[in-house]
């Protein structure tokens, strides 16, 4: 009898859960009907193919972003981060030219110099908010204004060009496609890849969460507390600086413009995935499906003439508010069950 | 008993009420009535449906079946707290006061005077100036909540209580976080607030205290009814025999003897920090060491700092003899030193996940293969877990808020015991737990003696000091006090040592 009721009470929970996590991925499909209703060239490969491209930068970076508010941070500064990243991969790789020429070495010295700056990026952020005890949201919001007026100041007021042959070298990591997908969508998928491993199934990832959920408990179970949330912020970085490798490219050049709201757009993204904001609880699937969302509503208004393209924004907006909406209620609804 | 009110004189009743949870039912068609007057305690083992049961009372659950009597007519009470109208206050565990304001502030919060649209601060400043006054309680309005001590916010609540004309007053474990001499104050006041007429239900788990302030004491076992009795006709020692079902003379387990040339584990020598001054002791292998002392004595604050949670200033930690000043927790769990927080909800476990990542939190390292979380070994180790400390859930998935604290204590010292330390701190090994939980802690702890690990107890609660260890040292204001041995660790010695009237000669 009583081992009756516990084995439908786990069913009714699983399946409760299920249909939360599910949530995004319904959300994506219903959105991608949509889109096809409008206009079918939605459905076409070389839409799905853009989609998936564009969608990259923000997936990239949102992955970042799910390690830190996980762990019960939040990172304000990496739109102006990557904006940053990008001015200065130009002028090194510019200046550069003279003594490596315009072939892939000097490419490569400018990838590893953005990978090198999101890391000490990351850093800043991470150490200033541990070591310095500064709330993140200061911190951030700080280094943001900071980052932002840098690439402002290096581009002197206006935009920073690549060298116009170094453009035809780099141009195939944005341009180009592996086994039929575009190499920024190999790049988010790898990326992805990595991040669900980190997550769920490392004690880094489990390290996260508990500091997330309670860093005093987390540090009563001897937990390095500032070193794994300093990380959160190194990955977060990282993950920026990847994003801008095959950012640059697409443009050739950076300016104050650059990257405006991506700091928005991905913790969007991370909150659309079902991602609890103040942290104990993270999905890197919901945050790729975040991602894709919040491109896929540019591109089916692009699509259509109902909608201004200029209301994007409200619809990102409404995106993100409804989802919260739904989760809360879920949350609701499994705590009236368990107590 | 002066005069045996008859049962109509009843404010607030519950009649043959039972209360299920989804299909598990907790709570068998119990009966419970308030008088005016009076205080009426409500004890049973954690789980027997006592929150369940008060909730109830209160409005915050409704009744799968039976009746709810207010002054003798059948009603249903409003939800989530708004029965406070109809004079009923449940004063929770955790308290309900917002920190960062002020006294006057928090009493009036959510039904402040007004005039016009314009807070009238002077008349809420009077007013609550004479509701301290009448619980005889020396604090300014305008003193802020996180300046005062846990007694007084918990006066505060009771304030705010009477404020709203509270004519039955249900406390869940006031006096749980409360030194003896704060519950003799808090016990005044609920004297005198039953001399004005209020019903007073008491939640407790400390028997002593419900036999010194009941008048009646109700005993619930599994969400059943077992007995109403008056106070005066029970002794403590028949209310955790009501409440476990089953005799309790063996509380304590048979002391194993330290042998005598035990090695010195653990030596902390002149050790000075914050709180802490010039402490130093020995402990030897599978010895059981109790501290003793009052609240603020520095204690918990002496093994904070032996296991690297908060820094040493002066002063030397020798494990196994070698050199231990451990600058992290991590260094300390590796060197095999384990400390079990007093503080399970906030620093023990996480509440909101389930048993298995708080099981393996705190030695998760030793689930680690290949860079990969072994999530099978972690279930097994759940399991072993589960069966070894005897760890009761409804089912594996809850979330480990929703267990009873017994069983959230002992998945507390399954979780520190996976990192197979030599010594384990426990700070109040079986504080807010139920006596049938508490003997079993303290055969875990003296398993774990026989076994060769060695453990400190830290506690306040002195019967548990007494019947446990080998050796008592006591503290207070930060220094140790003395040392007590065999037959020389009784109350008065204790006592004596710890509120200062005897000190040893620094050896």
């Amino acid at each position: 009898m009583s081992e009756v009721t516990t084995n439908s009470e786990l069913k009714g929970r699983s399946m409760q859960f299920d249909i939360k996590t599910a949530g995004p991925a319904i959300a994506l499909l219903v959105l991608c009907v949509i889109g096809f209703l409008l206009n079918p060239a939605f459905l076409s490969e070389g839409n799905l193919t853009n989609l998936l491209t564009r969608s990259a930068f923000i997936g990239i970076i949102a992955i970042g972003a799910t390690f830190v508010i996980t762990a019960g941070g939040i990172d304000l500064s990496v739109g102006s981060m990557a904006a940053a990243i990008a001015g200065v991969m130009i002028i090194i790789m510019n200046s550069a030219v003279d003594a490596f020429g315009t072939g892939v070495a000097t490419v490569l010295l400018g990838c590893g110099c953005s990978v090198i700056l999101g890391f000490g990026a990351g850093l800043i952020n991470g150490v200033l908010t541990t070591k310095g005890k500064i709330e993140a949201f200061i911190v951030t919001l700080g280094t943001m204004g900071i980052y932002r007026s840098l690439v402002t100041y290096f581009a002197d007021g206006g935009t920073l060009s690549l060298n116009f042959d170094l453009r035809g070298t780099y141009r195939p990591v944005y341009y180009d496609s592996f086994l039929g997908l575009p190499i920024p969508v190999w790049a988010f998928i790898i990326v992805s890849v990595a991040g669900w491993f980190l997550l769920n199934r490392t004690a880094f990832g489990r390290y996260c969460t508990a500091i997330g959920s309670n860093e005093a408990v987390a540090k009563y179970s001897a937990i390095k507390v500032d070193r794994v949330k300093t990380l959160t912020y190194v990955i977060q970085g990282v993950c920026v600086s990847v994003a801008t490798i095959i950012y640059v490219p697409r443009l050739g050049s950076a300016s104050s413009t650059t990257g405006v709201l991506w700091e928005l757009e991905a913790i969007a993204a991370v909150i659309i995935g079902g991602t609890v904001l103040k942290g104990g609880y993270g999905r890197i699937g919901g945050t790729i499906l975040g991602a894709l969302i919040l491109t896929t509503i540019g591109n089916i208004l692009n699509f259509t003439d109902m909608i201004s393209n200029y209301l994007n924004g409200t619809m990102q907006g409404l995106i993100i508010i409804v989802a919260v909406m739904l989760q809360r209620a879920s949350w609701g609804k499994s705590k009236i069950r368990t107590t | 008993m002066q005069k045996s009110p008859k049962k109509e004189t009843a404010i607030l009743a519950a009649e043959r009420v039972s209360k299920s949870f989804g299909s598990v039912p907790v709570l068998f068609s119990v009966s419970f009535d308030i008088r005016p007057g009076e205080v009426h305690s409500l004890i049973g083992e954690n789980g027997a449906g006592k929150s369940t049961l008060i909730k109830t009372l209160s409005g915050f659950h409704k009744p799968t079946s039976g009746r709810i009597l207010l002054d003798g007519t059948e009603v249903k009470l409003p939800p989530n707290g708004e029965a406070e109208h109809l004079g009923i206050v449940l004063i929770h565990q955790e308290l309900n006061l917002a920190e960062q304001m002020t006294v006057e502030e928090n009493v009036f919060l959510g039904r402040e005077l007004r005039r016009g649209g314009v807070l009238s601060r002077v008349e809420m400043r009077q007013k609550v100036r004479g509701y301290l006054d009448a619980v005889g309680l020396d604090i300014s309005p305008a003193s802020r909540i996180s300046d005062l001590s846990i007694a007084e916010k918990q006066m505060v609540e009771i304030v705010k209580a009477i404020s709203r004309d509270a004519r039955v007053l249900i406390m869940d474990e006031p006096t749980a976080v409360l030194t003896e001499a704060e519950t003799e104050i808090f016990f005044r006041q609920v004297r005198r607030l039953k001399e004005q007429g209020v019903a007073i239900v008491f939640v407790s788990h400390k028997l002593g205290e419900v036999k010194e302030i009941s008048d009646r004491v109700t005993i619930l076992r599994d969400g059943q009814w077992i007995a109403t009795q008056d106070a005066d006709q029970l002794t403590p020692d028949a209310m955790a025999q009501m409440m476990v079902g089953r005799e309790l003379s063996d509380l304590y387990p048979p002391m194993n003897e330290v042998d005598f040339d035990a090695d010195t584990i653990l030596e902390v020598k002149g050790l000075s920090g914050k709180g802490i001054r010039d402490v130093s002791f020995k402990l030897r292998q599978g010895e059981i060491l109790g501290f003793s002392g009052l609240i603020g004595a520095g204690r918990t604050a002496v093994f904070e700092a032996v296991c690297g949670l908060i820094p040493i200033e002066n002063g030397e930690v020798f494990v196994a003899g070698q050199s231990a000043n451990f600058g992290s927790v991590a260094k300390a769990r590796d060197a095999g030193i384990a400390y079990l927080t007093k503080d399970r909800k906030s620093k023990g476990l996480l509440m909101q996940q389930r048993m298995r990542p708080n099981l393996t939190l705190f030695a998760l390292n030793q689930f680690v293969k290949r860079l990969r979380l072994d999530k099978a070994a972690e279930e097994v180790a759940l399991k072993r877990a589960i069966r070894r400390f005897d760890i009761r859930a409804r089912d594996p998935s809850i979330n480990v808020g929703d267990m009873s604290g017994g069983n959230q204590q002992k998945l507390l010292l399954a979780k520190v015991m996976e990192a197979e330390p030599r010594i384990v701190v426990i700070d109040e090994p079986t504080r807010g737990i139920d006596v049938g939980t508490k003997q079993q802690v303290y055969h875990f702890i003296a398993a774990l003696a026989a076994e060769g690990v060695s453990v400190v107890v830290i506690s306040s609660e002195m019967p548990e000091i007494i019947g446990l260890c080998h050796r008592v040292i006591v503290m207070r204001e930060g220094r140790v006090m003395g040392s007590l041995t065999g037959d020389h660790i009784n109350e008065a010695e204790i006592v004596r040592y710890a509120a200062g009237l005897k000190q040893e000669e620094a050896a």
